[in-house]
């Protein structure tokens, strides 16, 4: 079997869902591409399903916070083909008011916790998955602690100021 | 916080969605039970000896490394790595070092490579040794752990020859070593080559012809490929069930592409394969430390870092008497540093499995974004539910052949 690299991994998303893929870049050589809420789990179950590409290893899904743009926060899934040993990340944008995306669990059991440790830390709510709550943190918490806007540190203090500290 | 999204409650003690039969009892298994060895707690239905159904809490020692990962310059960061698996922390903090170097684009000389790979194969026998040990122990085989504990207390003074430390070691620098390995260090590090190899044979002579060990352990937990995978497991417990997935050897880093060693695999995914493949995995370390220090006599001596000054914190002695040494520490220590905005995935084989550092940086002084892939976290999401219709015994031995670390789960 001809080994796989990431301009055929390209061209088989693009040949299948054309326009839903999109933002292609190649950061230190690890795929990346964006998609939508719509069409996450129709490209996750492709490039898992699909002969030549067989990404059937989910490594991580996680979720990054970027306030003050339109679409708040990024879902990170990391997928690993192991026969081809080639890596892609999958981005999809999600904006704050509307926190909500399909799981992963119906591909992989092992996407439970990682959907509920993002639950957890950003209040991503993945729409199907059995058991969403909180993972990590007390379940008394009212917060998604990783957002941003939420300090390290109790913010009535006034001898440690994040500006002196470049923070 | 939005109103789409909705609070659900959690963690009570008495499990909802199982028959209400009455002969049914609820057990709390942990959270500081002595056989789980660390803090979890799993609520456990048992019908007699026999676990019904099972839930894992976990998040009794989270720390919020991200969080504060997000706040601390980058050779800040080795602390917090230290205490994901404090059983092989020098791999954590590699792992951290080469996903920076990555981003930087750092080339870093052979021999250091060479070091660290001795480094972090003798981390990889510290926690094997005792994941296979408490696993005797677990099955009531106590005196093999005390033989092979004396070695890791070794493998602790080579530490402590090359960084000071034992247990947290915070090993390392951004770009090479804080300092080179002293002669006595070398000196440790080929007496461990000679006096580990008896040792590991009279353990795995104790256990794997042993009667009452392989009944306890063949055919408990076997797992199958197709399960692993589905479950996103890596490491030796992955490997155990036949899937030769070895970061080491698919994605090599720090010149492993380099070294002749196997990826030992198992054939039934149960306690005894996981127990037969760290042990072979040992072996395999201890070839490729044989080999890093032959390939280390080849270098140039005195090499311990690249050199990368706006990266690497100069000589003490320098700071004090010379103008570049003390603008170049400044601006290291106040995180100063022209990294690229870019975003990084580094993963390396910890001792539990793939353990993956995914960086955003955006230019700032601090990552943007840092996320562990912590493989013990992703490991013991299966045990609750493979645990149902186990003995409580055999769910013991299968916690402990996981090998989950609670701070590396927690993080």
């Amino acid at each position: 079997m001809n080994k796989l690299d990431n301009s055929q991994v390209i061209e088989s998303l693009q040949r299948k869902f054309g326009d839903h893929i999109h933002q292609i870049t190649e950061p230190k050589g690890l795929l990346t591409v964006h998609t939508d809420r719509g069409h996450i789990i129709e490209v996750l179950q492709f490039i898992k399903e699909d002969e030549r590409l067989q990404f059937i290893y989910l490594t991580d899904i996680t979720a990054v916070h970027y306030p003050g743009s339109e679409l708040e926060f990024m879902i990170v899934y990391h997928v690993h083909s192991l026969v081809h040993n080639v890596r892609i990340r999958i981005k999809v944008p999600l904006s704050k008011m509307d926190l909500v995306i399909p799981t992963a669990t119906v591909l992989w059991n092992g996407a439970n916790w990682m959907e509920r440790e993002t639950y957890d830390f950003y209040g991503v709510n993945f729409e199907g998955h059995p058991d969403l709550r909180r993972i990590l943190n007390m379940d008394e918490m009212e917060v998604f602690p990783m957002r941003k806007e939420y300090p390290l540190e109790d913010p009535n203090r006034v001898d440690k100021k994040d500006l002196y500290f470049g923070r | 916080m939005s109103k789409s999204i909705s609070k659900i409650s959690h963690n009570s003690p008495v499990l909802e969605d199982n028959d209400p039969q009455d002969d049914l009892i609820t057990l709390n298994l942990g959270p500081t039970h002595p056989a789980t060895h660390g803090v979890f707690q799993n609520v456990l239905q048992i019908d007699g000896e026999r676990i019904v159904s099972g839930v894992s809490t976990i998040g009794y020692i989270h720390r919020a490394f991200e969080k504060i990962a997000e706040h601390r310059p980058f050779y800040q960061i080795t602390p917090l790595t230290d205490r994901l698996n404090y059983c092989s922390s020098p791999i954590n903090n590699m792992g951290w070092y080469l996903t920076v170097e990555k981003l930087l684009d750092i080339e870093i000389p052979k021999r250091v490579q060479y070091m660290r790979v001795i480094v972090m194969e003798l981390a990889r026998i510290a926690d094997h040794i005792i994941c296979n040990g408490i696993l005797g122990v677990d099955t009531g085989a106590f005196s093999g752990f005390l033989y092979v504990m004396q070695e890791r207390e070794f493998i602790y003074e080579i530490y402590e020859e090359i960084c000071g430390a034992r247990l947290t070691t915070n090993i390392g620098r951004v770009g090479g070593f804080e300092r080179d390995f002293n002669e006595s260090a070398f000196a440790k590090i080929r007496e461990f080559l000679v006096r580990f190899p008896p040792v590991l044979r009279e353990f795995q002579e104790l256990f794997d012809r042993n009667r009452i060990f392989i009944e306890r352990t063949s055919n408990v937990a076997a797992v199958t490929a197709e399960e692993a995978l589905n479950y996103s497991w890596s490491g030796p417990i992955l490997r155990a069930t036949g899937v030769d997935y070895d970061v080491r050897a698919h994605s090599p880093y720090s010149s492993y592409e380099e070294f002749d060693f196997d990826v030992p695999v198992g054939t039934n995914g149960d306690v005894y394969d996981r127990f037969s493949v760290r042990n072979e995995e040992m072996w395999q370390s201890l070839r490729i430390i044989e080999q890093a220090l032959e390939k280390i006599d080849k270098e140039p001596t005195g090499v311990f870092h690249a050199d990368v000054p706006d990266f690497y914190l100069p000589p003490k002695e320098d700071v004090y008497t010379s103008m570049e040494a003390l603008i170049y520490h400044f601006k290291i220590v106040m995180g100063e540093w022209d990294a690229p905005k870019d975003e990084v995935y580094q993963a390396v084989e910890g001792a539990n499995g793939e353990l993956g550092f995914y960086l955003i940086h955006d230019g700032g002084r601090t990552p943007y974004r840092l996320h562990f892939r912590r493989p013990s976290f992703i490991n013991y999401q299966m045990f609750a539910p493979m645990s149902s219709g186990m003995l409580i015994s055999d769910a013991i031995i299968n916690m402990s052949s996981l090998n989950i670390i609670a701070g590396e789960l927690d993080a």
